[in-house]
């Protein structure tokens, strides 16, 4: 099992990322800079938080050109998991990984606090049985107001893609959006932080359950109920 | 040749910048407002002639890159040199 974790010029969230699941989850993990062709070894690649390329023209826009995306692309078509958070979460909207699209907050504000989240029923292994119906995870983003066209929302809906809505909207999402997947079901996407919540010393500590449910998409040993 | 790209905001999708700046636009009393938006304009010097060839290249690169279709909407106007 290995962890790969990219990392864009811009990046902010890569080492909280790779804490999580080194530290925190105990796997092993390494990063792939964005200039690589290659992935090498991963068996779950993570879009992490930050501001790639500084956000120019759009969140995510320019990152979703890097070399390495192509690779990503490859890797999800072939059915590899990955996960997007945050400015992740923009990259994969910008790369067509996921739909929709993420823009500014209706208040124009950027939004920093911990969020409670209402766990939503998109699978086996992600659902209120397995995370409890809330979890409580950190938000951190100006531009987290998730769009999609009516069609598109009703898609989502219907093949049960939302992974988790706020409670209280902070942003403007449609729905109260925070994170979908893909329709396969191997690309994941959130605007909350599972990286920002899983020490002791963080507000919360969801975001470690959070992380395994993305993981036991493929690997069931993590759905398991322990640790 | 030079080419302007302009980028707006879909019309049925939320712009809150182009909101809070009609707010504003209302307390300088500027009356009669009924709607702003607010997109970008992407200014290109290219080397070249306008074929059509290279209107789809133009269109190409307006979808795929300097504009989201998802959420935006673009034109161009082509400036000979």
């Amino acid at each position: 099992m290995t962890i790969a974790v990219l990392q864009f010029p811009g990046s902010n969230g890569d080492q909280d990322s790779f804490e999580l699941f080194n530290s925190g989850l105990r796997l092993p993990t390494r990063y792939v800079w964005h200039k690589e062709k290659t992935l090498g070894p991963a068996d779950l690649v993570v879009v992490p938080g930050g501001f790639a390329y500084g956000d120019y023209l759009r969140c995510g826009a320019i990152a979703r050109f890097s070399p390495v995306m192509r690779a990503v692309q490859d890797y999800a078509a072939a059915g590899g998991l990955v996960f997007g958070i945050c400015n992740g979460f923009q990259i994969l909207c910008e790369a067509g990984l996921l739909p929709g699209a993420l823009v500014r907050n209706a208040s124009l504000e950027f939004r920093c606090l911990t969020c409670a989240l209402k766990i939503e029923s998109a699978g086996p292994a992600w659902n209120p049985a397995r995370l409890g119906a809330r979890i409580r995870l950190p938000i951190s983003h100006g531009e987290g107001n998730f769009r999609i066209d009516e069609d598109g929302l009703a898609r989502l809906e219907a093949n049960r893609q939302v992974l988790l809505r706020y409670e209280r909207n902070p942003n403007g999402s449609l729905g109260g959006i925070a994170g979908i997947r893909n329709e396969r079901g191997n690309v994941f996407g959130m605007m909350p932080h599972p990286d920002r919540a899983f020490e002791r010393f963080h507000a919360s500590q969801d975001g470690l359950a959070a992380a395994r449910a993305i993981l036991a998409a493929q690997f069931p040993q993590f759905g398991e109920k322990s640790a | 040749m030079k080419i302007n790209v302009f980028v707006t905001p879909k019309k049925n999708v939320l712009d809150p910048q182009g909101a809070a700046v009609g707010h504003a636009l209302d307390s300088l009393d500027f009356r009669g407002l009924r709607s702003t938006r607010i997109g970008k304009l992407v200014e290109l010097e290219v080397d070249g002639a306008d074929t059509p060839q290279f209107r789809s290249q133009l269109d190409r690169i307006c979808r795929d890159l300097l504009s989201n279709p998802v959420i935006e909407d673009y034109r161009y106007e082509i400036v000979p040199a």
